[in-house]
């Protein structure tokens, strides 16, 4: 793992203002990742950053561009497979510079670099780049040693105490009590720092819209952040809130506030965990409404025990091809669609997150909102009958495909006239 | 009375030496997508016929700032007045720069290179400005003109122009204000190539 922040803060500087890419073809985003599991979806941006060290335990950067969601998804391919931190800059802009003059400008739904990409071929893309960048690189916007320490300086550790990394109280307590082990299990996540955990809260209470908390639920965050996590509090891509640093002694205690005030539902990573977008109750560009759909599904599988044998699950939900909620990567994914004027649902299979980050498969011809329910159950049916042990669904659906699942869910739909 | 001058060299405004050559209008193909009438054209696209170029109207004395395709097919008859410092060379956004600097031997040879910039949302104004200074050391008058006004200024500066065409119905002395929007910026570029960490010692917090 390296922490990318201070690099980070430089390009965001280095970013601001920059004269030559003030008016690109089209949005751009950089996202960058320093961890293995690469929470940043980098294959899902303009530009990927993926921080990692080299065999000589070097800093280096594999550079992605050309990914997107929306309307066209596709994923970034490798234009650099190393670059060494201090070239970050100049590479970028070498990038963007061969997107700013040969970007589509004559058409908004081409304008995307990931659409140039894919017109030159990611090889001449890349071509085109390096021969850019040889006349950029060591010039002065190089970065120099001395300012990535200064800018690091920025990011300081939080005042730890020094603790054990074990708790008597806090090991007897999950031996007791099944339910806060449960939610230790789900919700609480290793840290560097011995006697410290970082906690997921869950904005997923079952039958409540993902990612909503209260006026109360905000005040009584904010004072969670304030009691037990240096005053820090942050926002997940997966619509929850964490807290970064609290002690593994504070944990009951958090746990018992955070149940009270319906924060606590342990089903992190599960298959109510479900990214959604606002869709049609609150977005004006949305062909159907997620929300209750969302809602619909978490009360379907409102059996924790259940939820815990299914296991990790990531189901994204979006209320139209602006992919908000981010459905193409999702492990079953949603798509909220318009035909003459009423909603259906579109199902896409074994998309994922993460540095081997997938797009989905569309299953077949679109749902109507009360199907749904019923056809999430049906692939978590053939999930459960297929796997083998250990084996999460995105490794089910991986490893025997998308037609298992297809011909569950079609089968007796046969006689229907298809919706599509 | 004569409508005061809209152009800006450095930090004044000033009146304007060169006469801009346009080439006569052509059979403009309108090409439309999802009904949309397309408006930009792709870099590299061809975009002037040999009747456009063959009618183009050269005044007969004085600077005149000619467009590049003209430039290209129709030298010899510019030969003298290229010799005599009054040819200035203008593009479209979405023309080569390869193209103008295999046209002439010695790129600092003009005085004055434009670039046209139909649309404000045209950002490859600024890129061509960028490679005309480092790529090809062009040293003389580079100018913006077209749809240019004060919110491109600062960034069309940093870029390495000099000299800027404000749009007719904007006041050239309001877009000389924003020249100054930023003291500082962070990154290097054309004008300074020095980012900040060079510049300033930044200590570090305590
Ligand atoms: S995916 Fe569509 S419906 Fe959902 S928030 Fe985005 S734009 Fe709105």
């Amino acid at each position: 793992m390296i922490d990318p922040r201070a690099i980070a803060e430089i390009i965001r500087q280095w970013s601001t203002f920059h004269p030559e890419f003030a008016l690109l073809p089209r949005k751009f985003k950089i996202a960058v990742s320093g961890t293995k599991e690469d929470r940043a979806i980098i294959q899902a941006h303009d530009i990927g950053l993926e921080f990692y060290h080299d065999d000589q335990q070097k800093i280096a950067i594999r550079v992605w561009v050309g990914g997107g969601l929306g309307r066209t998804p596709i994923l970034g391919s490798v234009v650099r497979e190393h670059l060494e931190w201090q070239h970050v800059l100049t590479y970028c802009e070498a990038v963007i510079r061969v997107y700013n003059l040969h970007g589509r400008r004559d058409n908004a739904y081409k304008a995307r670099i990931k659409i140039l990409v894919k017109a030159l071929g990611v090889e001449e893309f890349a071509r085109q780049v390096e021969e850019e960048w040889q006349h950029l690189k060591d010039s002065p916007n190089t970065i120099t040693k001395a300012e990535l320490d200064r800018v690091a300086q920025h990011f300081t550790k939080m005042p730890y105490d020094t603790l054990p990394d074990h708790d008597a109280g806090f090991d007897s307590a999950v031996a007791s009590n099944p339910a806060f082990a449960a939610w230790v299990r789900r919700n609480v996540h290793k840290h560097q720092q011995p006697g410290y955990r970082a906690v997921t809260l869950s904005l997923k209470t079952h039958g409540q819209a993902p990612g909503d908390a209260s006026t109360e639920q905000m005040h009584t965050v904010a004072d969670f952040a304030d009691e037990y996590s240096f005053g820090e509090l942050r926002v997940a891509h997966e619509q929850n809130l964490i807290l970064a640093d609290v002690k593994i002694t504070d944990l009951y205690a958090l746990w018992e506030k955070a149940k009270a005030n319906g924060l606590a539902t342990a089903n992190i990573g599960l298959l109510t965990d479900i990214i959604c977008c606002p869709g049609g109750d609150f977005c004006s560009l949305a062909n159907a409404k997620s929300i209750p759909i969302a809602e619909a599904i978490q009360m379907q599988f409102d059996d924790m025990d259940y939820l815990y044998d299914i296991g990790d699950l990531e189901l994204n939900i979006s209320g139209c091809m602006n992919a908000c909620g981010h459905h193409h990567v999702g492990h079953i994914g949603v798509l909220g669609v318009d035909k003459d004027g009423s909603e259906w649902y579109q199902v896409t299979l074994g998309g994922k997150q993460g540095n081997d980050a997938n797009l989905g498969t569309v299953l077949g011809p679109s749902f109507a909102a009360d199907e749904m329910p019923g056809v999430v159950q049906k692939l978590i049916d053939v999930y459960v009958r297929e796997r083998t042990a250990e084996e999460r669904f995105i490794d089910t659906v991986r490893r025997i495909g998308v037609a298992p699942f297809k011909t569950h869910v079609y089968g007796e739909k046969k006689k229907e006239v298809a919706h599509a | 009375m004569p409508k005061s001058s809209n152009l800006i060299l450095n930090q004044a405004i000033v009146e304007d030496e060169w006469t801009l050559v346009s080439l006569p209008a052509g059979e403009e193909v309108v090409k439309k997508q999802a009904g949309k009438v397309v408006l930009f054209k792709l870099t590299g696209e061809a975009s002037t016929t040999p009747e456009q170029i063959a009618n183009t109207e050269i005044p007969a004395s004085g600077k005149i700032l000619v467009p590049l395709s003209v430039w290209v097919a129709r030298q010899p008859e510019l030969a003298a007045r290229h010799a005599a410092g009054e040819v200035g060379v203008w593009l479209d956004t979405h023309e080569l720069l390869e193209t103008l600097a295999a046209s002439v031997a010695d790129i600092n040879s003009l005085p004055l290179i434009a670039v046209h910039v139909e649309r404000f949302a045209d950002g490859r104004i600024f890129s061509i400005g960028n490679l005309l200074r480092t790529r090809y050391h062009y040293k003389n008058d580079l100018r913006a003109f077209g749809d240019v006004l004060r919110d491109q200024l600062f960034f069309l500066k940093r870029c390495g122009f000099n000299s800027y065409l404000i749009r007719g119905d904007r006041s050239a002395q309001d877009a000389l204000a924003s020249l100054g929007d930023f003291t500082q910026p962070y990154q290097g570029a054309v004008d300074n190539n020095q980012p900040v960490w060079r510049r300033v010692n930044r200590t570090a917090p305590h």
